[in-house]
């Protein structure tokens, strides 16, 4: 197995900073906001490795920087210290030194992203084979024919009815759209795909069919995926193996298995023992 | 005599549960071999430790003290309680099958696929892994009509043959086997007696806890006899 991602000593401050933003915050703090300064200390120093085909679950609450860390990688949001390699089969990425014409590149071809907002995903003002269309022709698929072709066949896969495709994603249920979006991403068929939330405040039903389709998918496609979750369950049945985050640090890492049932970290256990 | 497959050292595991403060301990200085195409039994009254040495071997728990040292298919010696979590994955994947008292498995899913589960991710192709799960499911007396369906509905002696058909299907260099026979009716529980021996024939080290006493003495080469951990006072002098 090889690796394919290579995060190290990640880091993000919103606001001035200040020298004493780090010690003054994370979960010994019991803050991520630095009393000095008043900066948001969204993650601090979070490093891991991701190997081709694996599965890795980013748990904590809301605020613990979990979605921070996907933004990161995906060039939505530039980190403020850290590095992180991606390799590509006999290429290998130094993504934060990238100019913005190669970070778009690898966003459009390399890399997928399944927003837990389907809005940030989505075209809303154009249909869900045309979102679709969008991302093929950045990744430089032109002819019209083989456009449509590849789309239907990407919503068929996500299962989404063909007789939708020329539907605006507006009029689709929440299930739906987040099925559009795991379609878009998957267009151009990346080896690295982030689901942020991406089942959160759906019907557990369709919860379930959805993550469902991700596990097909990565048995299907072997894309390697970092999902985050607040929920322990999507964890539990997604991920090999799982990081714990609070007030942007990485407290606990480890197997899956292991952190639901020999949990080391206070926090952690409290955290497992509260999952209904 | 080849060296043994699995060799454990001084293993202990204790629990630290830092909301109420407290240490709780849970196996306590463990020793023993487990060899190619043999058994092992661990024995001993309830609370003696003998599913947490399981569970620290298969990594779902951390070992607190001791050696798990492991010779995987090439002949390298791994401490189990140290490899890193890949490590560990690809020898799940590969090489050390685990059976647990209870069946976790994705739901939604056929017991069909259930029990090919492991075959597929070794990259059998499907019909010969659904194939192979058929065998093994009617060598374990469980009624065709349930194939196809999720193991959810399942009775406990359903699931646990389920259990034991997923566990057995990549015939594993080293298989951890916790109670298999517990919730079996008699025929059944034969069934599986007669493909653990096999299993062994093959050459697969075992490892395993057996409710029966009578099961043991049929199956087991080794017996060892695990004491229930010292209290907690006498942990913590020898942490000290």
């Amino acid at each position: 197995m090889n690796k394919i991602l290579e995060v190290r000593n990640l880091g993000k401050i919103y606001g001035p900073g200040c020298p004493q933003c780090i010690e003054s915050t994370g979960p010994d703090a019991d803050t991520n906001l630095c009393p000095h300064c008043g900066s948001v200390v969204a993650i601090h120093d979070v490093s891991f490795d991701l190997f081709e085909g694996e599965i890795l679950g980013v748990m904590g609450e809301s605020g613990s920087g979990k979605s921070t860390v996907v933004k990161a990688l995906y060039f939505d949001q530039p980190p403020s210290s850290g590095a992180a390699i991606f390799y590509d089969r006999d290429k290998q990425y130094e993504l934060f030194a990238l100019n913005a014409a190669q970070q778009r590149w690898l966003r459009n071809h390399r890399f997928g992203m399944v927003y837990q907002n389907p809005h940030l995903g989505l075209n809303f003002n154009i249909s869900a084979g045309g979102n679709i269309a969008e991302r093929l022709l950045m990744s430089d698929l032109m002819d019209y024919g083989a456009i449509r072709e590849r789309a239907k066949a990407l919503l068929a896969r996500t299962e989404v009815l063909l007789s939708r495709v020329d539907d605006l994603p507006k009029n689709f249920s929440g299930g739906m759209q987040q099925r559009v979006q795991i379609a878009k991403a998957l267009a151009t068929q990346p080896p690295l795909l982030f689901l942020d939330e991406v089942t959160t405040g759906l019907d557990l039903s369709v919860q379930a069919r959805i993550l469902d389709l991700i596990l097909e998918i990565q048995q299907e496609l072997k894309t390697a995926m970092i999902v985050v979750t607040h929920d322990l369950g999507v964890i539990r049945l997604l991920a090999g193996r799982a990081i714990v985050m609070k007030y942007g640090r990485v407290i606990e890492a480890g197997l899956t298995d292991q952190i639901l049932e020999d949990p080391q970290h206070a926090y952690t256990q409290r955290l497992v023992a509260s999952a209904l | 005599m080849t060296p043994p497959i699995l060799q454990v050292e001084g293993y202990g595991k204790h629990f630290q549960l830092h909301e109420q403060n407290k240490l709780i301990p849970s196996s306590h200085n463990v020793n023993f071999t487990v060899h190619a195409g043999h058994l092992t039994a661990l024995i001993g009254p309830t609370g003696a430790g003998k599913s947490s040495v399981l569970k620290g071997i298969y990594r779902t728990y951390l070992p607190s003290a001791g050696r798990i040292l492991y010779r995987d298919a090439l002949g390298h010696e791994v401490d189990l309680a140290l490899a890193g979590e890949h490590q560990i994955l690809e020898l799940r994947r590969r090489e050390i099958g685990f059976v647990t008292q209870f069946l976790h498995c994705l739901p939604r899913q056929a017991t069909l696929d259930v029990v090919a589960q492991p075959l597929l991710t070794l990259g059998v192709e499907r019909p010969e892994a659904r194939q192979r799960a058929a065998g093994l499911l009617l060598a374990m007396n469980l009624p065709q009509r349930l194939w196809s369906v999720s193991p959810a509905t399942f009775s406990g002696g359903e699931r646990q043959r389920v259990n034991l058909a997923r566990g057995f299907i990549a015939k594993p260099r080293l298989l951890l086997l916790d109670e298999p026979t517990a919730s079996l009716d008699p025929k059944t529980a034969e069934n599986v007696i007669g493909l653990i021996e096999g299993l062994k024939a093959e050459g697969t080290a075992m490892l395993a806890i057996f409710h029966h006493p009578e099961t043991t003495r049929r199956l087991a080469d080794q017996v060892v006899e695990l004491a229930p951990p010292p209290a907690v006072e006498e942990l913590l002098k020898e942490i000290a």
